[in-house]
């Protein structure tokens, strides 16, 4: 029981309906790309979840620090100049 | 404010813990020993009811069955990705379970000796872990939550399939009546006992809720799951084999007769009906299955290789 395989973990993401974004939906394990597609076909679609299927090895996923969270994000929390509500348009000229 | 100060505050204000989150050891520790607990019983889950596929007595009965442990085997696998996030190896895991050092719910560990004990377990056993899990949306921790999110949309079809059996059943022959009755008479206390032993006998219950990994207690979970089933029996015409089981007007719950706790730990323990098939079974599987995980092995290898001498000889 001491040999390790080299079934990597792949993270997977399933696009559910045509125009829409593939969504993370968890992990499994395979030893190349076509088994992970052929496992989350089995394990992640089993209601027709999707039509579209990614698998990606999980290292090949770099993620932010939590820990850096504030310094990479607060930058946008001040500027509400992006947001339309900070414009007043006159209800004569209707949705804009 | 220390880190673990800061980590309380944080799981106070109901923010979810992801994995590249600061967390205390013994909080790392003691999920990846629930999640991984939670995924074996899955895994050997599967057993009890694949043992009633090829004797199924109708198709449908057949397919949703074989749909059913399909889905046990989905929801061991989300559940040891989920115990991954937090760094434990999925080998590791399998050869704890394998071994018998690592547990598993204990109701898995009884016999399913007629079709009947398929409703029972269906409706009890799924039942029972449906108002587990329900709560257990609401944990902390991140890929837990999303897991149980998806495992509850799944499990609501395992107990109304198995609460259809116990109905055709108990709507059936005098003798199927009986049939369902006895799998009510052997499976109702093992499902209240799911829930564990009341929350001062048990050893981690404070911590779990302190941390809101747990978010109600087992004896409240118990009487949930006891208050919905009550009636779910009383319309079939079975009887709950409780002589203390009576409604209670003042607290709005049903009173419930003591459990037999030493049942409980010597299941636990090892000595229930079928723990050693359980485990037999298992290692039997993984076993057999070498050849397939070699061979997938040496494939990805190949095609690793051709793939590299390509791109050398272009």
């Amino acid at each position: 029981m001491s040999t390790k395989d080299n079934w990597k973990i792949w993270e997977i993401f399933i696009r559910s309906r045509n125009g829409l974004s593939h969504k993370h939906v968890g992990s499994l394990h395979a030893p190349d790309a076509e088994m992970a597609i052929k496992n989350a076909r089995d394990v992640y679609t089993r209601r027709s979840e999707g039509i579209s299927i990614w698998v990606i090895p999980s290292d090949a996923v770099t993620a932010s620090s939590p820990d850096e969270s504030e310094p990479l994000f607060t930058p946008a929390d001040d500027k509400v100049y992006r947001h339309p509500t900070f414009y007043e348009i006159p209800d004569e000229i209707g949705h804009m | 404010m220390n880190l673990e100060d800061r980590f309380q505050d944080y799981v106070d204000g109901e923010n979810k813990v992801e994995p590249k989150h600061w967390m205390p050891e013994k909080y790392r520790k003691t999920l990846i020993r629930q999640i991984s607990q939670h995924a074996h019983s899955e895994v050997v889950g599967m057993l009890p009811e694949a043992n009633w596929i090829t004797r199924a007595p109708s198709l449908r009965r057949k397919i949703a069955l074989l749909a059913k442990v399909q889905d046990e085997a989905g929801h061991g696998l989300y559940l040891y990705s989920a115990a991954e996030t937090l760094g434990a190896d999925r080998q590791d895991l399998v050869a704890d379970l394998l071994s018998g050092k690592a547990k598993y719910s204990s109701i898995f560990n009884y016999p399913t000796p007629t079709w009947a004990d398929m409703g029972a377990i269906g409706w009890l056993v799924d039942g029972a872990a449906i108002a587990n899990q329900v709560m257990l949306c609401r944990t902390s921790y991140g890929p837990y939550a999303r897991a149980m999110v998806r495992i509850c949309k799944e499990e609501s079809f395992h107990q109304r399939q198995g609460y259809e059996i116990t109905m055709t059943l108990a709507k059936g022959t005098p003798a199927q009546k009986k049939l369902a009755q006895d799998a009510l008479n052997r499976w109702w206390w093992p499902s209240i006992m799911m829930f564990g032993p009341s929350d001062d006998n048990s050893p981690n219950s404070a911590q779990s809720m302190k941390w809101k990994i747990k978010r109600k207690s087992n004896d409240e979970l118990r009487q949930e799951f006891i208050d919905k089933t009550v009636p779910q029996a009383e319309y079939l015409g079975l009887t709950i084999p409780d002589p203390d089981l009576k409604w209670n007007e003042e607290t709005g719950h049903y009173n419930y007769g003591e459990i037999n706790w030493e049942e409980f730990y010597n299941v636990i323990k090892g000595n229930g009906k079928c723990n050693k098939q359980r485990l037999e079974a298992r290692n039997k599987a993984h076993d057999e299955g070498a050849w397939v995980r070699e061979a997938a092995n040496a494939y990805a290898e190949k095609q690793a290789d051709r793939k590299k001498n390509e791109t050398h000889a272009a």
